[in-house]
């Protein structure tokens, strides 16, 4: 970096080692409530309270605000924290204390607030999220070797035995997830050379001739990669289905890039931050809190609508599948689901609706939520096995 | 470097109405030497903070737009082929051995600047604007963070170009596409909500001296009522201004004598067939009813 020429100098006055390490605490609890912070943002959170700005509390909760924030639902949080942390005992004091008071904030409490101990209606419960952490199942499962796989994918997912075939079905959706995606974009790098000659580049290229075009240059259109938007219906009736369906989510968040996850029942959330959460515990944990507030009945149309109107132009690109996961018992009225559908239709390139209950004998979509959206879907498919999510990646493929 | 208090004013000179957060965070830019990330809807102005900030610096304001396929050949820098063609078919008579026309045709005269390169290669800090950025590819987004945190340029045929200046860096983007972690976290961020109706009424005095004071808090009234309506598309700032200027030519002094002409002229604030249905007749003169 070209010292001289630059705009400023650096700051030489330093906060004092209490205050640094009353930061350093700060910065920990805002890790903990999910905010992105590197050493060196803290480093220049050091400057910024060091500077003129920290003159008043005020000020320095705006400042560092720009500094730790990275997106606006960080935003609201932020100022909750910081109060919580500076303001508690007032900030003059505050600067004088050591680090040990600043600890004894637990972060999640922040995100919960009240009445956060009673998991949601639908969500999975503390125990099935465990199921995977045993790490004796998991490898006696791997041990029943292929047959025993195959078995279990074919079994209704209402019909798993305990925390160990769980377990299994989890992993084995996990593995599918990675699987699609290694499918799915290795399609990109075997395309045909382009139409177009990109003359530009043929000149760059034949420099080396003199400038006569022996090596042409094509221009061909980059394709854009697969993306995955999940709705994910948590209501009540869903509830035996669920469990499964948000680990088959969080398995295909984390091995696609690009890839939307939502949660919906009365209402909608988008729980995509929570599910990029590597381990499994802590992604259900953030996913409950989330996804708080769930109330009886499902309103699948309302939702969608919501979803339609502040998600859908950052979520839905040109080459987007929305799948849904719901069984279409809808407890809102059908003519908005019918007009949610169809402005859903109009910006994505496929509708997946996958419907647990296909699955079952005798089952026919004559609830009238089902009825409403069947029109507007391009595939209609079961999802109470393993195995039925598998028969989707054929499809994903040629989208 | 501007103390932080003197921010607010100097871009309300510079012809842009600035909350705190927004001082603050300008005044941090130059402070901790980052770049500001602005997200917010369409129209609320995000570009507009980057053309008033280099007016306050009294710099230069380079703008990049990205779009979709944007590479760095036409964000960085490009030889210019047609003049290295020339250049060696001219001196193919001359006998110049092959080294001296490489140097010659590798060298700064052949050079095209394209907005990062022209960005560090300035005597004076100008505002590099890259705007939309969420347009671009991700892989444009990496390379920008590499140049972001070197500010330096490596060009194979030539060599390493460090940076004369640092420039002061303003990103906006729109929200279309969710952007990287190591993005977000290398720059401070703003967000930049509408602006209340005070803020509002001053951008629109500011904008257009010739109004009428009780004209501009009404137009700016109007608006934010409108804007809780369930719209397709919100208008922006620029809408009022073209609304408060054509109701201004008009003639119109207040808005509640005129429903009529006040319906008639919502086209400049309403751009879809869905949104022009929805506020009818009636639900203008609810709106005009509340601004008292």
């Amino acid at each position: 970096m070209n010292a001289g020429a630059a705009p400023l100098k650096r700051d030489d006055s330093e906060p004092g080692s209490s205050m640094r390490r009353r930061l350093a605490g700060f910065v920990a609890t805002l890790r903990g409530a999910g905010f992105a912070i590197g050493h060196a943002e803290t480093a220049d959170a050091a400057r910024v309270i060091a500077s003129p700005a920290a003159d008043r509390p005020h000020g320095l909760c705006i400042a560092l605000r720009a500094l730790f924030c990275s997106r606006q639902t960080e935003l609201a949080r932020f100022d909750e924290l910081f109060a919580a942390f500076w303001r508690g005992r007032g900030v003059r004091q505050a600067m004088r204390i050591a680090v040990d008071g600043g600890r004894t904030k637990a972060p999640r409490r922040f995100e919960a607030g009240p009445g956060a101990a009673n998991s949601p209606a639908g969500l999975p419960e503390r125990s099935l999220a465990e199921g995977p952490e045993d790490g004796a199942s998991d490898g006696r499962g791997r041990r029943g070797g292929a047959s025993a796989h195959d078995a279990l994918s074919a079994k209704d997912l209402r019909r798993l035995d305990g925390a160990q075939e769980m377990a299994a079905a989890i992993a084995l959706a996990e593995r599918l997830a990675r699987r699609m995606r290694a499918r799915l974009t290795r399609r990109e790098r075997v395309r045909a050379r382009g139409r177009r000659i990109d003359l530009r580049a043929t000149i760059r290229r034949n420099i080396g001739h003199g400038g006569e075009p022996f090596d042409l240059a094509f221009r061909r259109r980059k394709s854009k990669p697969l993306r995955l938007v999940v709705l994910l219906d948590a209501s009540g009736s869903m509830e035996l289905y669920t469990g499964f369906f948000v680990r088959f989510m969080h398995a295909v968040a984390l091995s696609f890039k690009q890839s939307e996850a939502f949660l919906f029942h009365t209402r909608l959330a988008h729980v995509s931050s929570a599910l990029r959460e590597r381990d499994p515990t802590r992604a259900l944990d953030r996913l409950a809190l989330m996804a708080q507030g769930i109330g009886g009945g499902t309103k699948i149309g309302e939702s969608l609508a919501t979803f339609d109107r502040w998600h859908a132009r950052r979520a839905i690109h040109s080459r987007t599948c929305v799948i849904i996961l719901s069984d279409g018992y809808d407890t809102g009225e059908p003519a908005l689901l019918d007009s949610s559908m169809r402005a859903l239709r109009k910006r994505c390139r496929r509708i997946v609706w996958l419907n647990p209950l296909i699955g079952w004998e005798g089952y026919a979509p004559s609830a009238r939520g089902m009825q409403a959206a069947l029109p507007h879907v391009d595939l209609f498919a079961a999802a109470h096995n393993i195995d039925s999510l598998a028969a989707l990646e054929p499809y994903l493929a040629r989208i | 470097m501007i103390p932080r208090s003197a921010i607010a004013s100097q871009l309300a000179e510079a012809g842009y109405v600035a909350d705190r957060d927004l001082s603050t965070a300008l005044w941090m830019m130059d402070h901790l030497s980052r770049p500001l990330l602005i997200e917010g809807e369409a129209g609320v102005g995000k570009t507009e903070v980057a053309k008033a900030l280099a007016k306050v610096h009294d710099c230069e304001l380079i703008r990049m737009q990205c779009y979709e396929g944007l590479d760095a050949n036409s964000a960085l820098y490009e030889w210019n082929y047609q003049r290295q063609l020339l250049a060696i078919k001219a001196r193919e008579g001359s006998g110049a051995s092959v080294s001296e026309v490489e140097a010659q045709i590798f060298s700064e005269d052949y050079l095209l600047e394209r907005p990062l390169l022209a960005a560090i290669r300035r005597e004076k800090s100008p505002v590099l604007l890259v705007d939309e950025v969420d347009r671009a590819d991700e892989e444009f987004e990496a390379f920008l963070l590499e140049l972001l945190s070197d500010f330096q340029v490596t060009i194979p045929e030539f060599g390493t170009i460090a940076a004369r200046s640092i420039p002061r860096v303003v990103l906006t983007s729109n929200g279309t596409r969710e952007l990287s972690d190591a993005l977000r976290r290398r720059c401070l961020y703003h967000y930049l909500d509408f602006p209340d109706v005070d803020r509002e009424a001053a951008i629109i005095l500011m904008r257009l001296p010739a109004i009428d004071a009780s004209l501009a808090l009404q137009v700016a009234r109007v608006v934010g009522l409108l804007r809780k309506e369930d719209l397709r598309k919100i208008p922006g700032i620029a809408e009022t201004l073209d609304w408060a200027a054509t109701l201004a030519g008009l003639g119109v002094e207040d808005l509640r004598a005129a429903p009529e002409l006040v319906f008639e002229t919502l086209i400049a604030l309403l751009k879809t067939r869905e949104d022009r249905a929805r506020v009818t007749i009636e639900v203008a003169e609810r709106i005009l009813g509340k601004v008292a």
